[in-house]
């Protein structure tokens, strides 16, 4: 663990990220072993494998970090982590740097961040999701050609009665959206 | 110990079949399972991309509409057992966010004290605390000659379970082994199954499920169980495109763990959500189980 | 009481300065504490001129007491102590207190750790005023010396001592001496052939005039301290009568029972139910593996009795206790190897051809259970590609985070080995390639020019799980190149774990027995990291070889023979100072209740039936103070540790909670039941 008097001499990128993940310090001590980026089911499709990620972040290089599609193609399998043998939080560190990569607007290459957005808005005005529906909705304003292709098995779970059109709303939105609103408020503190 | 369910959003719609023989299983079983009142979506992983103080907060709501009259909470679906576990121990462990969820909490009249609920896996509390003395004395249709193909996928085993090994899982092998099956011990059981990577890549997401379909298939399995909606969903709806795609031709039914734990109880295939699933699972297992169905049924 | 104290305040350098304010505490003592006559600072007290400072001040000053706030007095207790000699003053009256590890180590806040370095101070210059002056005692060192373990380093100790002339009890917890290095085809990195080093080594010791070879045998219990140990050593029964038996093998040979070796073999080959572990055994006495043998199963068989030539098969032989006395003792016990089982993702024990290093050694011998060739487990298919995966279970959090030192070089020698015998293409997964010893980088250009590939990045994984037709029927190892970057598969026929070393299971259960403690990682401690690696905090106790923390043999047989170079040397001495610091029974007031004699944890204290009371035997007696606190009269004394000595202590502790002492003298506070 770095002692907090040692932080200073960390780039600025590595400090935001520790400052942005639950237990992230230990990203410092990084082996560069690459259990991670051989492990990772989507490592064959990034850009930068997770520990080229964490030698980038150690050398600043915040914008090449941000605007990769790295985190984009996390699935938060957990398996690196499983298996980093530093026991680096790597899984959260991929959620920290998707917020980072929004917040400073530098995901503009993934339809990632599109697909949350439309599930959290479902959430925050039923509170509850509907997957299926979320994917059509997204699919149908994001990508209207995909949805061609899923024909079929999209109407085949219609038949079987697994493809819901509108989310249960919970009773108590109105609590929810409070929680929701005030925790937004108090992260925007910082 | 009395336990609190959620059964998250997938389950009620897309994976209504995984509710249903959760719920006919205990209560076969003789178990009281009670559903969390107005619980709210766990946020998947979408929240956590986003904000993560949002995420704690929306998935705190739900710990803290736990009841005094229950300390464990049941979660079917693996990421709503992570979201659930992780938000626990990240309160506990991390006091700068405690304060702040704790604030958003009581905007909406709540509080929650870290560590007050146990959040279980459905698999964990099946295997722990019914067990297996329980359940083989409630087998009457042992799953003889059936090859099962256990899939533990990611969430559940990984990072937060503490009840099985994070790469090579066997609670749920074992479990089949007590109703009779024969449970396929392949490589991949514990891989991923590309998780929302359909939506962000589905050439790759197809080859991640290929993966998994032509593992079970190289072991010879009849079926593959699973305990989880996104699981059940990428192997099951995505197979005939994956089938189109590489040119294969897999026909696995893919089933939840709790469906075929509910044939081999003797509960009716109709109350177990069969039918629902696009690759059909009831013909083979009739297949494979027939002569005695038919006995167990008179 | 008009004692004069000195009070030495240590810098360290900036190891206490750095986070002590120790000017301020050397002012504050001498200005407010009684008593105290000087009070000074100083950059480093422990060296020469730091003790010719306090001895000028004892002469100088008339002091009487001293107090030195430094380090442990592990490291220097007896450097102050011989200073106050010295300079005429009885060492006992001395206290140094440790205000680095206790103090500027462990604190951030420099006036938090100011404020305990002070009350530490404080209790130190309140102790020591009780303190008594105490007569150092001497006991004989006895020439003979027990070493534990006969792997390389605990032969070369022996051999050492031995050879100067002195005897040795070589205690061997297997059938044969030899370790690890027995198991062995070459070693790296001059490749020569292992047995044709070692086993001169193993028959010089068994024939040896001046050791006793102990093998099957285990220590049971030691007592005493350094020159004069009681150690018993029990005798596993053999079976077999060790002196009748010449050798001759014809019990093995005959021996209608085969089973599996998992230990010299490593899983790799068979033996009998009675074997010697090898060829080259020393002694070449068998023994019956009772958990195999067919009488032992069901009262059949006897064929070794009926054919040995000597009748030396002894069924019905016990295990045995012998009492040796020895006056030093040397530790040589060794690693095991890591269960590689507990990194599933590697597939051993689920995939044949994934072997772990031990296994691999055995298929690479000669003398092994496949001659030398290189072959898969079906006996036949020789591999046409290996991977060897380094740093399994070592550098890693999740089992042992230290690096075991010796397995880069092993995997080269494996790699070198390969290629030789076969025409295999050979993996290394590496990250880091750590060849740091003499010719070890030369061994490594060796092998690059030999054509060993090597890949930077440690294994996530092995699977029999195929994607591509061309890996149908392989092994398929998949890492991170991280040089380029890129997830990479490597379809191979078998796999090597390179495990880690481990401290042997029972590693820290037998440094209990001889007093001394294992680090956190389970390697024996051993009394300074650099400058006194092969003692112990426990005096007449020594370490050698992997025992102490992973080595290759140049190393542990270097320790070996430090290790006896330090026994001869106390040997030489012919005697050992011991601290006075023991237990003494006012046999006056002692009401022979025997209380203390069985929970005495030496076995120091002994009844006189005669006049009815307890004694302690001051040559036994560690000062542990068990049976002070335990006697019911309490009539009995632990010399430096009597009441009033710690009572004083606790109320320096509290220097700033109690009133300054003007007419409370410390037995007028409440003293708890137990020690009145
Ligand atoms: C795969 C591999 C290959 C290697 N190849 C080389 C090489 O080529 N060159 C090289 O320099 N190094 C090599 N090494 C390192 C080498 O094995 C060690 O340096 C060496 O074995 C250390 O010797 P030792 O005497 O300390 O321990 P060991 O060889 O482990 O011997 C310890 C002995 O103590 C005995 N013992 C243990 N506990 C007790 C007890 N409680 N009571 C009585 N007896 C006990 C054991 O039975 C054993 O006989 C290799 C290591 C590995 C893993
Ligand atoms: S958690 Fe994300 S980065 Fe880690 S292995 Fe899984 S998909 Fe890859
Ligand atoms: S597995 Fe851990 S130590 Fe290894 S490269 Fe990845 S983050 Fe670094
Ligand atoms: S009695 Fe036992 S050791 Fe002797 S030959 Fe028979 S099986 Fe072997
Ligand atoms: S047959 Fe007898 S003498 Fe020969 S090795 Fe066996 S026990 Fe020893
Ligand atoms: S010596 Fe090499 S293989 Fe062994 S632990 Fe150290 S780095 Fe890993
Ligand atoms: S102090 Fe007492 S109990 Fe401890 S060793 Fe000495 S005699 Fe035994």
């Amino acid at each position: 663990m770095v002692a907090e008097s040692h932080a200073a001499h960390l780039s600025q990128f590595m400090k935001d990220v520790i400052a942005d993940t639950p237990g992230g310090q230990k990203v410092v001590h990084c082996l560069q072993c690459g259990s991670c980026g051989g492990s990772c089911p989507n490592g064959s499709e990034m850009d930068f494998t997770p520990r080229a990620v964490f030698a980038m972040i150690a050398a600043d290089r915040r914008d090449a970090v941000l605007q990769a599609n790295t985190m984009w193609q996390c699935v938060s399998c957990y398996l690196c982590t499983a298996r980093c043998p530093q026991e680096i939080p790597i899984t959260e560190i991929m959620y920290a740097l998707k917020r980072m990569a929004i917040r400073e607007g530098k995901a503009g290459g993934s339809d990632a961040p599109a697909l949350a957005k439309t599930f959290t808005d479902f959430v925050d005005r039923y509170g509850r999701s509907f997957e299926f529906g979320i994917a059509t909705r997204y699919l149908l304003f994001n990508k209207p050609l995909s949805m061609l292709k899923m024909g079929g098995a999209g109407m085949s779970m219609f038949a079987k009665g697994r493809l819901a059109l509108t989310p249960t709303k919970i009773r108590q939105v109105k609590q929810l959206q409070a929680i929701i609103d005030k925790a937004r408020e108090l992260s925007n503190e910082d | 110990m009395k336990y609190a369910y959620y059964p998250g959003c997938s389950l009620e719609s897309g994976s209504a079949a995984y509710d249903m023989s959760v719920r006919a299983v205990i209560e076969q079983l003789g178990f009281g399972l009670d559903e969390l009142d107005d619980w709210n979506c766990c946020g998947a992983t979408e929240y956590f991309s986003q904000n993560e103080l949002v995420a704690t907060s929306v998935i705190a709501r739900n710990l803290a509409l736990v009841d005094d009259q229950h300390d464990q909470l049941v979660a079917p679906c693996a990421a709503c057992f992570l979201n659930l576990k992780k938000t626990d121990k990240l309160m506990a462990e991390q006091p700068k966010i405690r304060a702040k969820v704790d604030q958003a909490l009581a905007a909406g009249g709540l509080r929650y004290q870290p560590g007050r609920v146990h959040v279980r896996h459905l698999l964990d509390v099946l295997y722990t605390d019914i067990g297996e003395e329980a359940i083989r004395a409630k087998v009457v249709q042992p799953l003889t000659g059936l090859r099962v193909a256990p899939y533990y996928g990611c969430q559940i085993v990984r990072p937060l379970n503490g009840f099985d090994n994070p790469e090579y899982p066997m609670k749920l092998d074992e479990m089949f082994t007590w109703l009779g099956a024969e449970v396929v011990d392949y490589p991949v059981k514990a891989h991923c199954c590309g998780g929302h990577m359909t939506q962000i890549s589905e050439e790759h997401a197809f080859e991640l499920i290929r993966r998994l379909l032509q593992s079970a298939a190289d072991y010879r399995a009849d079926l593959i169980l699973c305990m989880c909606p996104m699981c059940q969903l990428n192997m099951d709806m995505y197979q005939g495109r994956v089938n189109n795609f590489f040119n294969t031709k897999f026909k696995l039914p893919i089933v939840y763990f709790t469906q075929m734990l509910g044939v081999a109880l003797g509960i009716d295939m109709k109350k177990l959500g069969f039918g629902k699933e696009l690759v059909a699972a009831e013909p083979v297992i009739r297949a494979k189980l027939e002569g005695q169905m038919a006995a167990a049924t008179k | 009481m008009a004692e004069k104290i000195g009070v030495y305040v240590c810098h360290c350098g900036s190891n206490i300065a750095g986070k002590v304010d120790v000017e301020d505490i050397a002012k504050w003592a001498g200005e407010n504490l009684d008593d105290v006559a000087v009070s000074r600072d100083y950059k480093f007290m422990c060296s020469s001129l730091g003790q010719q400072m306090i001895e000028e001040d004892i002469k100088k000053e008339k002091l009487t007491r001293v107090v030195v706030g430094a380090c442990s007095p592990h490291l220097h207790e007896k450097t102050f102590r011989r200073a106050c000699s010295n300079a005429g003053m009885n060492p006992y009256l001395m206290d140094l207190t440790n205000i680095r590890e206790h103090c500027s180590w462990v604190h951030k806040d420099r006036a938090q750790a100011t404020e305990k370095a002070r009350a530490l101070i404080s209790a130190a210059v309140q102790r020591v005023k009780y303190q008594e002056p105490l007569e150092p005692m001497f006991v004989d060192v006895n020439p003979a010396t027990l070493v534990i373990g006969g792997g390389i380093a605990g032969l070369q100790a022996a051999l050492e001592l031995a050879d100067a002339g002195y005897h040795v009890y070589l205690v061997e917890r297997m059938p044969s001496i030899g370790g690890h290095m027995a198991q062995f085809d070459k070693t790296f990195p001059t490749l020569d052939c292992s047995a044709c080093i070692l086993t001169p080594k193993m028959s010089e010791a068994g024939q040896h005039e001046n050791i006793t070879l102990l093998t099957y045998a285990e220590l049971e219990e030691v007592s005493g301290s350094v020159g004069s140990f009681k150690v018993k050593i029990r005798q596993k029964a053999r079976c077999v009568d060790y002196d009748a038996c010449t050798g001759c093998g014809i019990c093995v040979e005959k021996c209608p029972r085969k089973v599996l070796d998992t230990e010299f073999e490593a899983g790799m080959g068979n033996r009998k139910a009675i074997y010697m572990p090898f060829p080259q055994a020393v002694p070449r006495v068998p023994v019956i593996d009772q958990d195999s043998c067919i009488w032992f199963e069901r009262q059949k068989c006897r064929a070794c009795e009926k054919l040995c030539p000597t009748d030396a098969i002894k069924f019905d032989q016990q295990d045995e206790l012998i009492d040796i006395e020895v006056g030093n003792i040397i530790i040589a016990t060794g690693w095991k190897p890591f269960d590689s089982k507990k990194i599933p993702q590697y597939g051993y024990g689920r995939l044949a051809n994934v072997y772990t290093s031990m296994e691999f050694e055995r298929l690479c011998n000669a003398a092994g259970p496949t001659n030398g060739k290189i072959v898969m487990r079906d006996g036949k298919t020789v591999p046409k590609s290996i991977a060897i995966v380094h740093c399994v279970g070592s550098r890693d959090d999740r089992h042992n985070p230290y690096c075991s030192g010796v397995c880069c070089m092993a995997s080269l020698k494996f790699g070198h080995l390969v290629l030789e015998k076969t025409d295999a293409e050979v993996y290394s997964f590496y990250i880091d390639m750590r060849t740091n010893q003499k010719n070890y980088e030369e061994f490594y250009q060796r092998l690059l020019g030999e054509g060993m590939r090597f890949v930077r990045g440690k294994v996530s994984e092995v699977t029999d799980a195929a994607r591509m037709p061309t890996e149908q029927g392989k092994l398929i190892v998949q890492c991170e190149d991280t040089l380029i970057g890129r997830q990479q598969r490597y379809p191979v026929d078998m796999v090597i774990l390179m495990g880690a070393l481990e401290p042997q299971e029972d590693a820290r259960e037998l440094g209990l027995k001889c007093g001394i403690s294992c680090s956190m990682d389970g390697w024996y401690t051993e009394r300074h990291p650099k400058l006194d690696p092969v003692a112990t905090m426990t005096d007449g106790v020594f370490v050698a070889g992997t025992c102490q923390g992973p080595k290759d043999i140049p190393a542990s047989v270097a320790q070996g023979a430090a290790a006896a170079a330090r026994v001869a040397g106390m040997i030489t001495k012919g005697r050992v100072m011991i601290e006075p610091i023991v237990a003494t029974i006012n046999e006056q007031a002692c009401s022979g209740c025997k209380i203390c004699n069985n929970m005495c944890p030496y076995n120091a204290i002994e009844f006189l039936e005669d006049p009815g009371v307890s004694r302690v035997i001051t040559a036994l007696c560690k000062g542990c103070g068990t049976c002070v606190a335990a006697c019911p009269a309490g009539v009995i004394t632990g010399a430096h540790f009597n009441n009033k000595q710690i009572f004083s202590e606790i109320e320096g502790i509290l220097w700033d909670a109690l009133q300054p002492a003007d007419d409370s003298s410390p037995q007028a506070e409440p003293v708890p039941a137990s020690a009145s």
